[in-house]
């Protein structure tokens, strides 16, 4: 059994099939990448897969568990995190308080107690605080911490979106583009910490533009066009595929598969 | 700043202002700026942590104000007693509406609550039997003055009621204060943030929402009620639109992210009106230019943003 199972996904927006019949399953510890076009629905599967549209075909298992349709402050508890393509930063806050913010599930106690300032909060707040500054230190923003968010760049935002997911201890994580918008050795980085995650069993499902990146590091690769999905299986399988690259790859293919070697 | 050392700043001040009071008079002025301090800081809690608006707060300051002076005449209750009754009995009122009402975003929840406030102060209008409508009613003395003389404590009204308000207000700031850097109000202050980053971290949006409205309601009721205690008499305006866009802007403009903005909000708009009636006709015209010049220059309010450039002048 499959850590995150999808089951004939699909949704409609005003009559046009965004996604439609995608099923595929992410194992625990391995990355799997969605891959397709702009349009062809990745970030809209990711938003089902996480509660955020209500899915209107198929079904989506977690652990075995049905969570078709369940919100995300549902899912999160079950183990689910994510980041945003479109980064949703809480920019007001510190960076440590944003990935404090991710401990609340942890973290939170009753509101009396908070209203009081009794010491059962600051034992708590103790606690989310000590984790949240490690998981930044795994990000390298470790040295940004009392930093209001606002002020650091796209690369480190994404960076911190990451600390934020994993503040909630998930079993899965989606990471939408994490690599978007950074530059080679930044891209390294997220590449290495991603494969980190996943040897300590994390189940990671990807969506990236990066080729090179989504070749080097993905398990398995599943390819969206339409909101459909034309191919899935081992990257060097995929990148192969001619039906694939005619409808997909084009001349990103071509560079992808001198980048495979 | 850490908590406690704000809160002694807060206190040295309510402490050491009356050395400079040319009359007595001035504790008026005083506890006035403390009651409106109250209510501003639920606001601070509900628009400058959890980000919702509240066009209709003075509501809940006239269901505070009310409870103090029609419960002890109707029940007999101990009007210390009635204000907490006013507490509970718009927190109460609150959790209600505030179900419906938060679901709506931006300037339809200002609506939305706009038209709460509207239907509170029309009912105390019209309820004159009970309300003496617009001409307001009596109410009865909190009692805790004479006890203090009975202990050989003199104090006048006005300073007693700067006393209490200014007790009031600390403990107010100190919860807030807790609020701010505890689990429930960084809760609240990511949804603020980011409504949909939050639900995917398991932060239960519309329960944060409806706190952060139940505990603003609970400050503005507070609010109402020490009005009326100290002014021994009510009337409606307490409840009206006016008062809640005056609480409103108070927020804002001294800055509604944080907990002293607030308070310095509610001290300038307080005191301004008071300085510029030496203005005669142009005073509202002085005011208004006030308030624009800030809003655009110092967007985040005047306190943050003084802050913001002291902070940078020493780096």
């Amino acid at each position: 059994m499959s850590l995150l199972d999808v089951s004939g996904l699909g949704i409609t927006f005003g009559g046009l099939k965004a996604v439609d019949d995608v099923s595929f399953a992410v194992p625990a510890g391995e990355i799997v990448s969605v891959i397709g076009p702009n349009g062809a629905g990745k970030t809209t599967l990711f938003n089902m897969i996480s509660g955020v549209y209500l899915p209107g075909r198929g079904t989506v298992h977690l652990n075995g568990v049905e969570v078709t349709g369940q919100t995300p402050d549902k899912l999160a508890p079950m183990g689910l995190a994510r980041t945003f393509q479109n980064l949703q930063i809480f920019h007001e806050m510190s960076v440590l308080d944003n990935a404090v913010a991710g401990f609340h599930l942890r973290e939170r106690g009753s509101v009396w107690a908070d209203l009081l300032g009794l010491p059962s909060v600051r034992r708590r707040a103790t606690f989310a605080r000590d984790g949240a500054m490690k998981l930044l230190e795994r990000v390298r923003l470790g040295d940004l911490a009392e930093e209001e968010a606002g002020n650091l760049s796209y690369g480190q935002l994404k960076r911190l979106e990451i600390a934020r997911a994993l503040a909630v201890d998930p079993k899965i994580l989606l990471l939408d583009e994490p690599a978007a918008g950074c530059n080679a050795v930044e891209t390294e980085e997220i590449d290495a910490l991603i494969a980190e995650l996943a040897g300590e069993g994390i189940a990671i499902l990807l969506v990236e533009h990066d080729m090179k990146l989504v070749m080097k590091i993905s398990n398995h690769v599943v390819v969206l066009d339409q909101g459909r999905k034309i191919a899935e299986g081992p990257p060097e399988q995929v990148s192969q595929n001619p039906e694939v690259i005619a409808a997909y790859l084009g001349a990103d293919g071509e560079e992808a598969l001198h980048a495979e070697g | 700043m850490s908590k406690w050392i704000q809160l002694a700043i807060l206190a040295a001040l309510i402490a050491i202002l009356p050395v400079f009071f040319p009359s007595g008079y001035y504790y008026r002025i005083g506890a006035l700026v403390f009651v409106n301090g109250i209510a501003v800081l639920g606001l601070v809690i509900l628009i400058g942590f959890a980000g919702q608006i509240s066009l209709g707060h003075a509501g809940f300051a006239g269901i505070g104000a009310y409870a103090c002076a029609l419960a002890p005449e109707q029940f007999g209750l101990h009007p210390a007693l009635a204000l907490l009754l006013g507490a509970v009995l718009s927190a109460g009122i609150a959790a209600l509406i505030g179900r419906p009402i938060l679901r709506l975003k931006g300037y339809y929840l200002a609506v939305a609550t706009l038209g709460f406030g509207i239907l509170v102060a029309m009912t105390i209008q019209n309820e004159r039997a009970l309300t003496g409508g617009p001409d307001g009613m009596a109410v009865e003395e909190l009692g805790l003055r004479d006890l203090l003389r009975d202990l050989g404590w003199r104090v006048s009204g006005g300073e007693f009621w700067y006393g209490v308000c200014g007790i009031a207000l600390l403990i107010g700031a100190w919860i807030a204060l807790n609020l701010r850097d505890s689990p429930t109000g960084r809760a609240m202050r990511a949804l603020h943030g980011s409504e949909i980053a939050s639900r995917t971290l398991g932060i239960d949006v519309a329960r944060q929402k409806l706190v952060a409205f139940v505990i603003s309601a609970v400050f503005a009721s507070v609010s109402g009620s020490l009005l009326a205690l100290q002014n021994r008499y009510i009337t409606p305006d307490v409840a009206g639109f006016m008062h809640s866009i005056e609480l409103v802007t108070m927020a804002v403009l001294g800055g509604a992210g944080s907990v002293m903005g607030g308070i310095f909000g509610a001290a300038i708009l307080t005191l301004l009106p008071q300085v510029l009636t030496v203005l005669a006709d142009y005073e509202q015209v002085v005011l208004g230019v006030i308030m624009v010049t800030v809003m655009i220059f110092m967007p985040q309010g005047l306190l943050p943003s003084i802050a913001r450039r002291l902070r940078r002048t020493r780096k």
